[in-house]
C-alpha cells in the first residue's frame, strides 16, 4: 500500500525486537469479543490513486458548480475570486502538514502568520485584538454570546431578527442546555434593519445584543445608537459581520461601538467548499481579551533576545484549565486563517477598497436591472453586495426553475424560513466581482420569464 | 554508536573553521528572518488587479461608507509570495520529517486527498444550493457516513461537528437530550484525570460538574472504584480508548454495562481510534457516543491548527437525538434533513450545532483516503501504528522509564516518565535538544498521570530506517540528560529561535502589530 512504508522484512524484524511473536499478541489486551476477525464486510478493498481519482471525479461532476453558469447565492457563503498565489501557499507543506504550534522554536512561520492575521482582523473589524480564529461564524458567534455572559454575568441575549436563521439555531441549541434566554424575532420584509425593536428590548438582565452586519436580508444599519443602548443598561453589543469584504466600504462595527465582533471569513482565501471548512473570526476590546476564547498569539523574546510569537494567556484553555477553561475549543481553523491572511495581503488596504466599490457597483447595477421585471420589488433602503427583493411569487420554486437552466439565482427566504409564509416572495440576491453584467441580464431575462 | 542507521551522516564543519560571526543582514544563509507585513507593506499596494466598473451615480451604503483608513498594508504579488515561503521554512511540518507528538496523530497527508478536495464540483459549490444540484456532494457525506458507521459498528453518524472537542460537545448534548427526554436531570460527567483537557471543558460548557475517575496501577480506569461512584447523579462517563497513556481498556465493556446499568451514558474521545481501525468496533464495546477526528485517523491535514472535522457516531439509544442536518437516500435521490423537514423524521433531535453541513472540504479529502486504503488497508493501518509504537518503547525502554511498560504491549503510542534524568533536567529539556537533533519533539507534560510525560507517537506512515534514526537520537539526548550535559539546558541551538519567553508574553500581552512610531508618540 503506497502509503505504509514498512516492509513485511521490516515487520518480522520489528516484531523480534518487541519480543512479540504476532501483530496479534500486540492487540492481546483486546477482549475477545472485541476483535474483528477478517474482512469488514460492505467495504470495497483498497484502490490505485488513479481509481479514487476517477471514483471521487466522477461524484463531483454530478453536482452544478457555480462557475457552469451565472452564480448569485450567499447568505453567509459568498462566491469570491481567490487569486492563485493563496492556493499555491497553502498547499506547501511546512504550513498543510504543520501542527498546532506547540514548539514555538520551530513553527514561527506558523506564528507569526497568526499574530499578522489577529492585526488584520482586529483592524478590519475596529477592535483592540483579535484571536487566532474559531471554527466558523456561526460557532464564534454562539462563543461571543456566552463570553458576553462572563463578562456581564447575566444571562439574557438578545438577538436581532437580522441575524442568520442557522447561527440563531445554533444559539438556540447551546442556550436550551445552557439556561441562557434567547430573545429571537422572524425578520420582516422592510427596508431599515431592526434597530429600534432591539433598543426596546434591552433591559438590565440583558448580557449583549447581537446584531449582523449587513444583516441576513442585506440591510445596513448604524450600529452607534444600539451600542449607547446597550451600554447604557451595562449590556454588550455583538456585531457579526457574514461578508469581510464589506467592510471595505462600510464602517467597522468597533468604530460604532461595538464590543465583540464575530464573523465569517470565508470570503476571503477559502472558497464556497459546499459550507466547510470556514474560518471564524473573533475580535474584542482590550479589556476583555481575558475572557476570550481560542487560540491567542503573541509577541516575546527568545533567549537571545531576538523577537518571536508564541500561543499565550493559555490559562484561558481547556488543555490547561479543563473544566474550567473559556471554551472547549481545541483545533480550530488554522490553515482556512493563513489563506484569510494572505488574501489579505494581496488585496491591501486599497485592494480591499476597490474588491468593496466593485462588489457594491455590481450590486447596484443588479438591483436596478432585477426591479425592472414586472412584479419584483427591492425591500433594503441600503446594501452593500446583497439585497432582498420581493417576488410577485413563492421564491423557493422559482429557483428550483432556474436552477433547471443552469442559474443559481440566489437564495429564497422559504429555504431559510420555510415556516413563514409572509417571507415566501422573498429572494436574496448576492452580486461579487466574480458577476458578470451579461450574468446579471441573464437573471433578470430569465426571472421575466419564470415569472410570466 | 551509530547515531543514522540509516546509513548516512553529513559531516560537520568542525569548531576551528568558524566564519564571521555576523553577517551583513543576520541571515545564516538560508535562515534568515522575516519582517512583518505591517512592516514592509503599505496601504498603497496591492497584489490584485481588477477590471474597470463603472461606479454608481451615488452609493447605497445607507451613510455608512467607511471615512477612515483601515491600516491594511498590501503587498505585490512576488513579495508576497516570498513573505510567506520565507516564514513557511521556519516551520517544522511531517512533510520535513517526524512528528511523534502523542495523541495527536501526525501521520502522511496524500497529496491526492488534495487534488480531490480542489475538484470544482466539491470546491465550487454553495451550501444553500437546491438540492437536486449538489447530489454528489450529498452523496460523498452519504458514503462517508456509512464507512463510518460500519468501521465503528454504531448506528448512525452526525456529520456536521467542526473538529474533535466540537464532536465531544455534540455526543453530551444528545446524551442530554436523552437523558432530559425520561425526565431525567443528572448532572454530573466522570472523566479521567488522563484525559485530554477538552473532555472536561466539553463537558462544562454543557453544563455539567465534572468529577474524576481514579485509575489503577495499570494506567486503566480503576472499575471497582468507578462503580463505586456511579449513581442516580451521574450522566455519562467520558472514556478515551485507546486512552491517553496509549494502552487499551480492556474492562471497556464491563464499564459500558455498569454504566448503562446505573441509567447512564458511554461518551468514547475517540481521538485514537486510528489504533484500532479494522480491528475493533467501539460499537461492540457498549458504547453511545464517539467522535472521529477526520485530521488524525483518516489523515486530513492538520494544518498548523485546522480545520479539523468530527463526525460523531451514535448508538441506537441516542440516534434520535442526534444533530441536525443529515443525509438521506430516498426512492428520489439524497435529502438534506434540515429544520423544515426534521419535525417529520427526527422531532428529537438536538437541533443544529453549526451553520450548514459541516466540513465538507475535509470529508472528500477523508472518503478518498478510505478508498485508498480500503477495509483491509485500514486494518494495516491500525497494525502499523501499533507496530511502530511497540518498537520504539521497547527501543527506548532500557534508559527511559516507561510506567506502563511491564503491563504488556502498548497501543498507537508510547509512554515514558522523566524519571532518570540527572537532577535539575526535565522533559522539557529532552524536548527542546530533539529540536537541535532535527526533529519535532513528542508531546510533553501529558498525560498529567505520568511525572514528566513523553508520549511518542510515530504513526503508520514511519519507515523503520527512519524510527530507528529518531530513536538513536532520543537515546543520545536522554543519554547527555542522564549524565548531566549543561548544553541541553540552553537548546535549541540552531533552531531559528532560542527558547522563547512565554511568562513575558502572558504577562504583558503583545497581540496586534502596532506602529512602535505612533506607540511612542502616545507615550
Amino acid at each position: 500500500m503506497r502509503y505504509l512504508p514498512l516492509t513485511p522484512d521490516d515487520r518480522t524484524a520489528m516484531l523480534a525486537k518487541i519480543g512479540a511473536g504476532s501483530v496479534d499478541e500486540l492487540f492481546a489486551d483486546v477482549p475477545e469479543l472485541a476483535r474483528l476477525d477478517g474482512p469488514i464486510h460492505d467495504l470495497p478493498a483498497h484502490a490505485s490513486e488513479m481509481a479514487v481519482e476517477r471514483h471521487m471525479a466522477k461524484l463531483a461532476r454530478r453536482n452544478l458548480t457555480a462557475g457552469d453558469g451565472p452564480f448569485f447565492l450567499g447568505c453567509g457563503a459568498y462566491k469570491h475570486h481567490v487569486p492563485a498565489t493563496v492556493d499555491h501557499i497553502i498547499q506547501r507543506g511546512e504550513y498543510l502538514t504543520a501542527y498546532t504550534p506547540y514548539q514555538p522554536e520551530i513553527a514561527q512561520g506558523t506564528l507569526q502568520m497568526l499574530f499578522e492575521f489577529q492585526t488584520q482582523v482586529a483592524r478590519l473589524f475596529g477592535c483592540d485584538v483579535a484571536n487566532a480564529s474559531m471554527y466558523d461564524g456561526s460557532t464564534a458567534c454562539w462563543e461571543a454570546i456566552t463570553m458576553a455572559g462572563r463578562v456581564t454575568k447575566r444571562s439574557r441575549a438578545v438577538l436581532s431578527s437580522g441575524l442568520h436563521p442557522h447561527y440563531v439555531s445554533v444559539a438556540n441549541t447551546m442556550a436550551k442546555f445552557t439556561g441562557d434566554t434567547l430573545v429571537t424575532a422572524t425578520p420582516e420584509l422592510t427596508a431599515e434593519p431592526d434597530t429600534d425593536a432591539l433598543i426596546d428590548q434591552i433591559d438590565d438582565e440583558t448580557s449583549c445584543v447581537v446584531v449582523q452586519y449587513p444583516d441576513i436580508l442585506g440591510r445596513i444599519g448604524d450600529l452607534s445608537k444600539l451600542a449607547e443602548a446597550a451600554h447604557a443598561k451595562k449590556a454588550l453589543l455583538i456585531a457579526v459581520v457574514t461578508e469581510p469584504v464589506a467592510l471595505g466600504a462600510i464602517k467597522a462595527p468597533g468604530e460604532m461601538g461595538a464590543d465583540i465582533v464575530v464573523g465569517e471569513g470565508q470570503s476571503l482565501g477559502v472558497g464556497l467548499q459546499f459550507g466547510g471548512p470556514y474560518v471564524g473570526l473573533f475580535a474584542c476590546s482590550q479589556k476583555l481579551v481575558r475572557q476570550m476564547p481560542g487560540r491567542l498569539c503573541g509577541e516575546t523574546v527568545d533567549a537571545e533576545g531576538k523577537r518571536g510569537y508564541v500561543l499565550t494567556l493559555s490559562t484561558r484553555e481547556q488543555h490547561i484549565r479543563r473544566e474550567k477553561a473559556t471554551s472547549n475549543i481545541c483545533t480550530n481553523s488554522g490553515l482556512c486563517a493563513l489563506a484569510f491572511s494572505i488574501h489579505m495581503t494581496l488585496l491591501g488596504e486599497k485592494g480591499l477598497r476597490q474588491l468593496a466599490e466593485i462588489n457594491h457597483a455590481l450590486a447596484c447595477k443588479a438591483a436596478d436591472r432585477l426591479t425592472q421585471v414586472p412584479g419584483v420589488e427591492l425591500v433594503n433602503g441600503a446594501f452593500f453586495n446583497e439585497f432582498t427583493v420581493k417576488l410577485p411569487a413563492e421564491a423557493r420554486p422559482v429557483v428550483r426553475a432556474l436552477a433547471d437552466k443552469g442559474m443559481l439565482a440566489g437564495v429564497s427566504l422559504g429555504r431559510l424560513y420555510p415556516a413563514e409564509d409572509a417571507l415566501a416572495g422573498g429572494l436574496v440576491v448576492a452580486v461579487t466581482e466574480t458577476t458578470t453584467e451579461d450574468d446579471i441580464e441573464q437573471l433578470a431575462a430569465a426571472l421575466k420569464e419564470v415569472l410570466a | 554508536m551509530t547515531i543514522n542507521q540509516s546509513g548516512w551522516k553529513p559531516e560537520m564543519t568542525s569548531g576551528d573553521q568558524q566564519g564571521p560571526t555576523e553577517t551583513f543582514t543576520g541571515a545564516r544563509a538560508l535562515m534568515r528572518d522575516e519582517a512583518l507585513i505591517f512592516e514592509i507593506g503599505s496601504t498603497d499596494t496591492t497584489g490584485v488587479d481588477f477590471g474597470e466598473v463603472e461606479a454608481p451615480a451615488s452609493d447605497r451604503l445607507g451613510g455608512l461608507a467607511r471615512n477612515r483608513d483601515i491600516g491594511l498594508p498590501g503587498l505585490s504579488e512576488p513579495e508576497t509570495v516570498r513573505h510567506y515561503t520565507r516564514l513557511s521554512r521556519q516551520n517544522y511540518a511531517i512533510d520535513t520529517g517526524i512528528f511523534p507528538l502523542g495523541s495527536c496523530t501526525m501521520k502522511h497527508n496524500p497529496r491526492l486527498n488534495e487534488r480531490v478536495a480542489r475538484m470544482p464540483g466539491f470546491a465550487d459549490i454553495h451550501p444553500l444550493q437546491p438540492v437536486d444540484t449538489v447530489q454528489g456532494a450529498l452523496e460523498v457525506i452519504h458514503q462517508l457516513s456509512n464507512w463510518l458507521v460500519t468501521l465503528t459498528g454504531m448506528h448512525s453518524v452526525a456529520m456536521s461537528p467542526k473538529a474533535g472537542a466540537h464532536g465531544e460537545l455534540c455526543g453530551i448534548l444528545a446524551i442530554r437530550a436523552a437523558l432530559e427526554a425520561r425526565g431525567d436531570t443528572r448532572e454530573v460527567i466522570l472523566v479521567p484525570e488522563s484525559a485530554h483537557g477538552t473532555n472536561p471543558a466539553t463537558a462544562a460548557f454543557a453544563g455539567y460538574k465534572v468529577e474524576g475517575i481514579p485509575a489503577n496501577g495499570a494506567g486503566r480506569v480503576d472499575l471497582e472504584a468507578l462503580k463505586q461512584r456511579l449513581g442516580p447523579d451521574v450522566a455519562a462517563v467520558m472514556i478515551t480508548n485507546p486512552n491517553t497513556c496509549g494502552l487499551f481498556e480492556p474492562d471497556m465493556k464491563a464499564i459500558s454495562d455498569a454504566v448503562h446499568a446505573a441509567g447512564g451514558f458511554v461518551y468514547c474521545d475517540g481521538a485514537n481510534f486510528n489504533a484500532i481501525v479494522g480491528r475493533v468496533r467501539p460499537g461492540d464495546l457498549g458504547v453511545d457516543a464517539m467522535h472521529i477526528n477526520l485530521h488524525k485517523t483518516f489523515s486530513t491535514p492538520h494544518g498548523g491548527g485546522g480545520p479539523g472535522s468530527g463526525p460523531v457516531v451514535f448508538s441506537q439509544a441516542l440516534t434520535p437525538y442526534a444533530p441536525l442536518p443529515f443525509v438521506e437516500k430516498t426512492a428520489d435521490g439524497f435529502q438534506l434533513v434540515e429544520e423544515e423537514t426534521a419535525e417529520e423524521h427526527h422531532a428529537r433531535s438536538f437541533g443544529r450545532m453549526v451553520a450548514f453541513h459541516g466540513q465538507m472540504g475535509m470529508f472528500t479529502r477523508a472518503l478518498s483516503y478510505m478508498l485508498s486504503h480500503g477495509a483491509d488497508g485500514l486494518k494495516q493501518v491500525a497494525e502499523d501504528a501499533v507496530l511502530n509504537a511497540n518498537y520504539v518503547l521497547r527501543s527506548l525502554s532500557d534508559v527511559l522509564q516507561a510506567p506502563f511498560g511491564d503491563s504488556g504491549p502498548c497501543m498507537h503510542e508510547a509512554l515514558f516518565s522523566d524519571k532518570g534524568l540527572a537532577e535539575g533536567f526535565s522533559t522539557l529539556d529532552i524536548a527542546k535538544a530533539l529540536i537541535d537533533e532535527g526533529y519535532h519533539p513528542m508531546t510533553m507534560y501529558f498525560p498529567l498521570v505520568v511525572h514528566g510525560a513523553m508520549l511518542i507517537e510515530p504513526t503508520e506512515t514511519e519507515s523503520k530506517a527512519g524510527l530507528d534514526q529518531f530513536i538513536g537520537a532520543v537515546r543520545s539526548v536522554v543519554e547527555r540528560a542522564k549524565a548531566g550535559d549543561e548544553t541541553l539546558k540552553g537548546a535549541p541551538w540552531y533552531a531559528p529561535r532560542r527558547r522563547l519567553d512565554e511568562t513575558q508574553a502572558a504577562r504583558k500581552p503583545v497581540l496586534v502589530w502596532e506602529d512602535p512610531n505612533l506607540v511612542q508618540a502616545a507615550e
